[in-house]
């Protein structure tokens, strides 16, 4: 059905044409309107439309607003008043881009967590995992610049405080940020690359989206059993009912961005970064933005010498670490049963790493004095210790719950999969 | 093209022939010749000349009376300058190297002219600048200087003394032109 290149015969001669010679009506029919997909999706699977919506949204407001903006020290947050007192609707395009950015790593989290939980990141469906964390690594350098270039306080000195991690690096330390900066601190050339990155590296993120979908678009799409579709009656084509459940999911988290533009278009933001960037006076807490706190916390967490590895460096380390491990996570998790509704055992590691990844993030937020160093460092402790030693382990002592044998057995109220799920032997290894 | 290979082998000369050594030079070539394109872009990143040219910056401590501080800007940091007390300087040069995180004495900062204490103004730890240049800031307890991002406490050598900071503040490379006046960035 959704495979072979039968070009479907379209009515309007025009589009016809067009599609004898290059078939992309075809192609979005084929991909978009009868594609095969789960009939058993529930809403989590709204947030990859969703982040695909605030990508969009994303580079709209950002090539208006490039069009208001001056990167350059002496004039950069004078024009970011500019675009919110003079130029027309500017207060919006910003407010858009500002919220838009929190919504967009809100949204992208919670599909990460989706993919976590019903192990969406299993065979046949590394690739696809793993060019979702390569977006996310390219969201958070986009995210990370972007917030620099309106120059106040908390840009320069979440700039200068990130830009810094890399002179940890041994020997050529200094020369890499000495680099990266263009000079010998933050400063003009510094913000001018910034703000070309920054309008570069959406683009790629898009290229990279095109990777994503096309990845899933060969695997098709997990769903909230895990197992895979085996006939007809356990999908539905994509449209109208997926687009339709999209179209919902995408007004209801619409009304609660609306809510964040028109209301509160600062909750998410610092004060501090409404004052002009100043070299000589230090904001007195400098905190990044929310959606990078769990790794700040990991960052700061390492406060002592291991072996020869100072603790600075050690910090970043395992900061990146944290991120980089979830490359490797289709072959840490050692289960062959995707979601996590049939892993009675894990089913609580998993909850307790998500409080985990909470905890650091709070711990993020506060200041790293006292008690809560330490809490700090025993939650970066679970968070690697969740995927490098209970997920490996797990997978081989963990006697997961009888899987249904098809998605319609389990969904549908007529299934009689009681009686025959009952009746299937639990094996610990039982293949999805 | 394949085929053509595949016939143009040597069967005696199994993994080498003219042709796999022709591919393999071609192939270094275009290597080598893509590391010097991509040279210029990578090195466009680095300080340019007008950057280079403010690396040095004079200061003239003429004004400057004993108890006062003042900063200038070097590099886009500041530079804590400090004309010391006697006791300040007493108190720097009485400490015992072997009881500091980072073991240094004030004669081995500021060996040429102990009454100015020089230092770059940006706290070891994370870059915050710490208080103390003027009269009325905290300066913690050891007379120095006080970060208020995570408490470090410099002492009156700029030496760090207690908080998290790992290292002394980092004393720039300065060489007294005349008798009361410096170049920052200009090794002595």
């Amino acid at each position: 059905m959704a495979h072979g290149s039968s070009a479907v015969n379209f009515k309007n001669p025009a589009v016809r044409w067009v599609d004898r010679r290059l078939p992309i009506f075809s192609m979005m029919h084929r991909e978009y309107g009868e594609f095969p997909t789960p009939r058993n999706f529930n809403y989590l699977w709204n947030f990859g439309a969703l982040s695909m919506f605030f990508l969009i949204l994303m580079i709209a407001t950002g090539v208006m607003l490039a069009m208001h903006y001056t990167p350059s020290t002496d004039d950069a947050f004078a024009s970011v008043e500019r675009i919110m007192r003079d130029v027309n609707g500017g207060w919006l395009l910003r407010y858009l881009h500002m919220n838009g950015a929190s919504f967009f790593f809100i949204v992208v989290y919670i599909h990460m967590f989706r993919g976590l939980f019903y192990g969406s990141y299993k065979a046949p469906r590394e690739l696809l995992w793993m060019l979702g964390v390569v977006i996310f690594l390219l969201m958070m350098a986009t995210a990370f610049m972007g917030y620099v270039l309106p120059w106040g306080q908390m840009s320069y000195w979440g700039a200068t405080v990130i830009t810094n991690l890399f002179s940890t690096i041994p020997v050529a330390g200094d020369a890499i940020v000495t680099w990266l900066w263009g000079g010998f601190s933050v400063d003009n050339p510094t913000l001018n690359r910034f703000f070309s990155l920054h309008f570069l590296l959406p683009f790629v993120i898009l290229g990279v989206v095109v990777l994503h979908i096309a990845a899933l678009h060969v695997t098709g799409s997990n769903n909230p059993t895990g197992i895979e579709p085996k006939g007809p009656q356990d999908t539905l084509p994509f449209h109208p009912y997926y687009t339709m459940k999209d179209t919902f999911g995408l007004a209801v988290c619409l009304i609660l961005f609306s809510i964040m533009v028109f209301f509160a278009p600062n909750f998410m933001g610092h004060p501090d970064n409404y004052i002009p960037a100043n070299p000589l006076v230090t904001p007195s807490h400098i905190v990044p933005e929310w959606y990078f706190l769990p790794f700040y916390a990991i960052l700061r967490a390492v406060t002592f010498n291991f072996l020869f590895i100072p603790a600075e460096l050690g910090g970043v380390i395992l900061m990146f670490g944290s991120i980089i491990l979830l490359f490797f996570l289709p072959w840490l998790d050692t289960s062959k049963v995707r979601s996590t509704k049939y892993r009675p055992v894990y089913k609580w590691f998993f909850w307790l790493f998500v409080i985990d990844v909470l905890v650091l993030g709070y711990m993020g937020s506060q200041p790293a004095e006292g008690i809560n160093v330490l809490i700090a460092q025993l939650a970066t402790l679970y968070y690697f210790v969740h995927f490098l030693v209970v997920l490996p382990l797990l997978g081989k002592f963990e006697r997961p719950k009888p899987l249904p044998r098809s998605i319609a057995e389990a969904v549908l109220p007529r299934g009689g999969g009681a009686a025959d799920m009952a009746a299937a032997p639990a094996r610990p290894m039982d293949k999805a | 093209m394949a085929d053509t290979t595949e016939h143009g082998a040597d069967p005696e000369h199994e993994g080498g022939t003219r042709r796999d050594f022709l591919y393999l030079t071609t192939a270094a070539v275009g290597v080598v010749g893509l590391g010097v394109a991509v040279w210029p872009f990578i090195n466009s990143m680095n300080p340019a000349a007008d950057t280079l040219a403010l690396a040095t910056v004079d200061v003239d401590l003429s004004a400057l009376e004993v108890g006062q501080a003042i900063t200038v800007m070097w590099q886009g940091k500041p530079v804590f300058i400090r004309y010391r007390t006697p006791e300040e300087i007493t108190e720097a040069e009485s400490v015992d190297p072997a009881i500091l995180p980072d073991p240094q004495t004030d004669a081995e900062r500021f060996p040429v002219e102990p009454n100015y204490m020089v230092v770059v103004g940006l706290c070891t730890h994370l870059g915050c600048v710490p208080l103390g240049q003027k009269s009325t800031d905290p300066r913690g307890d050891y007379g120095g200087y006080f970060c208020p991002c995570h408490g470090s406490h410099y002492d009156t050598s700029g030496r760090i003394r207690q908080g998290p900071a790992p290292e002394n503040l980092l004393v720039p490379a300065y060489a007294f032109v005349e008798e009361r006046q410096i170049v920052i960035g200009e090794e002595a």
